[in-house]
């Protein structure tokens, strides 16, 4: 996983709630079995739409993207975290996260920040007014700043050493291997097993 | 302390604990399919890491699965390489397949419950975010992604924050005709897609207790749909009489010692949740959906809402919204609403239970003209035994078409999809933009709604068609 230290980018505001992840990548997309080249398929539905935030000119190369409550709600799918990357977006703020879709990005290096609703107004009210404002997502200092705006974001302090390191999760969990052992050696004889001991 | 059932099921697979990291859970049961796995075998390659558990592990085939001519080459190249793809990385690393054909194929979530996997007390975990389907057994189940899928295939366990808990208490008995898709559909609208986020919920209260293991499942099926990590309910003598004698169920003194710790699988008396909701089910009535998230439902006697009657902003906004990609009108009745398509089947209502109470109300009754009807399965041996109910020739003889198991028009990626702006009426789990299909309008019902909108083409409930009955003679 690439770490995530601090990034400032233009940004997308996306003024929407209940973004689901059938919306963030169509189910089509998901017969790929690699992790990239999902970055046409992210909102494919909307972008159909030439009025969309994201076709317009000026939020090319934005790299935060500003969303509405409960983004990333359904699917478990990992492919719209890889959508969101492919594509170019190092960061999402919301007011809201569903719970898979913050754990899937932040397994990824993609920092979802969760901010107050009249945070997330105010970004939306400056880089619709000046789509050139940019905002930076300050892992270090757990900051989010923009021209009028500082807000603290909370993050468990595991998650944020995990990102800023960019440590692999598997590797971490190995050096406990001692305690797996000793745990499945307790484990009653009436648990299902899938194939004959 | 007294502890709730998530606690004492989480207690209870705690590999390793220490102040300011996530506790590291162990996973008692790992499913897999096409989808979701294949960038995790690759991760396991690369590292040059096996599989922990083959023991623990099972995969099938169930997302791209066609549902027509299944003896037959996968028409789609790229539904048959992802099915390829599993079946190649199975072949390596050793996990047991039940690939298209086989009589255990099916729904992953309808698989692993048919084959006693599913116990009281158990992790499960899949790649997907109905696992929480296998909570109606008082596992404790849920949805992960791709990265996590490889965590667990690598060291058979998760590290996890403890999620916060949610009581649901539905006093009261269903009334007649009323469903457990109805509940749940009730539940979600009344505490939002975002109401159950960061808790595991668990039902209880009189009108669960009741339930069938399959009127359950389609309960917990749907806790993601309120944003819920996952839901739960209680073990009792109804899940041990499901498990009992079930390929994989526990034998002799081990289903004895099983039965006897499953027993202790109860929320205790003075247990505190971090939330509670309570639910009159007397009060319920059939429940459909109008909008494009789940918790845009209303009873079926109602009408499409005005959005201007929002007082929440954003809410307003989503139901404009909703309203203009679903094209309804505000103060229409739902009962006027026409279909096109109605879809029996999914992880949510694809078991036998919904089969029989499909096919009870098309029974010498007809699929309206210009209406089709798709009824699929949730896996191989559930169509198996509606054959042998003769539950197949009910379908065909009303003009439905009876097909293979899979997740099918659930989420359309296999062949069975809506046309855009074509509506139907489905008794899956999500009414999102281009679920089913792109521009294509979903109404969430239950197996009951979906057959009797397939006889009068619009939204309706059995109660709607009885006048339909033909009486029968000398009365």
């Amino acid at each position: 996983m690439e770490a995530f230290t601090t990034h400032t980018g233009r940004a997308v505001p996306l003024r929407r709630g209940n973004v689901d992840t059938d919306q963030i990548i169509p189910a089509h997309w998901l017969k790929k079995v690699t992790r990239d080249g999902f970055e046409d398929g992210l909102f494919e539905a909307w972008r159909k739409d030439p009025s969309f935030v994201l076709n317009q000119p000026e939020r090319q190369g934005a790299t935060v993207l500003v969303a509405g409550p409960d983004f990333g709600t359904g699917s478990s799918r990992e492919h719209a975290v890889w959508a969101l990357q492919n594509y170019g977006f190092k960061t999402v703020i919301s007011s809201r996260f569903a719970d898979i879709f913050r754990g899937n990005s932040l397994k990824n290096g993609l920092l979802t920040v969760v901010l107050d609703q009249k945070v997330v107004d105010a970004l939306w009210a400056l880089t619709e007014a000046d789509p050139q404002a940019e905002i930076t997502v300050d892992l270090q200092a757990r900051e989010v700043r923009a021209e009028g705006v500082t807000a603290a974001f909370e993050l468990d302090e595991n998650s944020r050493w995990r990102l800023l390191n960019g440590l692999d999760d598997i590797s971490i969990t190995l050096r406990e291997e001692g305690d797996i052992a000793a745990y499945e050696a307790t484990r009653p004889s009436f648990k299902p097993r899938t194939l004959p001991v | 302390m007294a502890r709730t059932l998530a606690e004492k099921v989480w207690d209870d697979h705690v590999v390793r604990r220490a102040e300011g990291e996530p506790d590291l859970l162990f996973i008692d049961l790992h499913l897999l399919h096409e989808v979701t796995s294949p960038q995790a075998f690759d991760g396991l390659r690369k590292s040059g890491r096996a599989v922990r558990r083959l023991d623990l592990t099972i995969a099938t085939e169930d997302h791209n699965t066609p549902t027509l001519d299944i003896d037959k080459p996968i028409a789609d190249p790229v539904s048959r390489a992802q099915l390829e793809t599993l079946r190649k990385n199975c072949a390596d690393f050793g996990v047991r397949l039940h690939p298209l054909g086989d009589v255990e194929q099916g729904v992953v979530h309808v698989v692993g419950p048919q084959l006693g996997l599913t116990q009281p007390g158990t992790t499960v975990v899949c790649g997907d975010s109905h696992t929480s389907t296998h909570g109606a057994f008082g596992a404790l189940a849920f949805g992960i992604g791709t990265s996590q899928v490889e965590h667990v295939l690598a060291t058979q366990t998760l590290p996890l924050a403890r999620p916060k808990t949610m009581a649901i208490t539905v006093d009261g008995e269903l009334p007649d005709g009323v469903t457990a898709k109805d509940l749940i559909l009730a539940i979600i609208a009344k505490i939002g897609t975002g109401g159950g986020q960061g808790y595991i919920l668990e039902y209880r209260g009189e009108a669960i207790e009741k339930l069938s293991m399959e009127a359950r499942m389609t309960i917990c099926n749907m806790s993601i749909e309120a944003g819920a990590r996952a839901g739960m309910i209680a073990p009792d003598e109804t899940t041990f009489a499901y498990l009992k004698g079930r390929p994989h169920a526990p034998e002799g003194e081990d289903w004895d010692a099983a039965v006897a710790y499953w027993k202790t699988l109860r929320t205790d008396e003075g247990a505190e949740f971090d939330a509670e909701v309570v639910i009159d089910a007397a009060g319920l009535s059939p429940f459909v959906t109008w909008g494009t998230n789940p918790g845009q439902g209303a009873p079926l006697s109602a009408a499409v809402p005005d959005p201007a009657t929002y007082d929440d902003a954003s809410e307003r906004l989503a139901a404009e919204k909703a309203l203009e990609y679903m094209g309804l009108d505000a103060g229409q009745p739902l009962r006027s609403i026409k279909v096109d398509t109605v879809f029996v089947g999914s992880c949510t209502n694809g078991r036998i239970e919904d089969l029989r109470a499909a096919a009870e109300i098309l029974r010498s009754r007809k699929v309206a003209d210009g209406v089709r009807m798709l009824v699929v399965p949730g896996s191989a041996r559930v169509g198996l035994q509606a054959v042998s109910e003769g539950l197949d020739q009910v379908f065909k003889e009303a003009g439905a078409e009876w097909r293979h198991a899979g997740c099918s028009m659930c989420l359309g990626m296999n062949p069975d999809q809506l046309a855009p702006g074509e509506r139907s009426a489905s008794t899956s789990n999500r009414n999102f933009e281009g679920r089913q299909g792109k521009g294509g309008r979903t109404h969430l019902v239950s197996p009951q709604v979906a057959a009797a909108t397939a006889v009068t083409g619009h939204l309706a409930s059995p109660a709607d068609l009885a006048a339909d009955v033909p009486t029968p003679a000398g009365v």
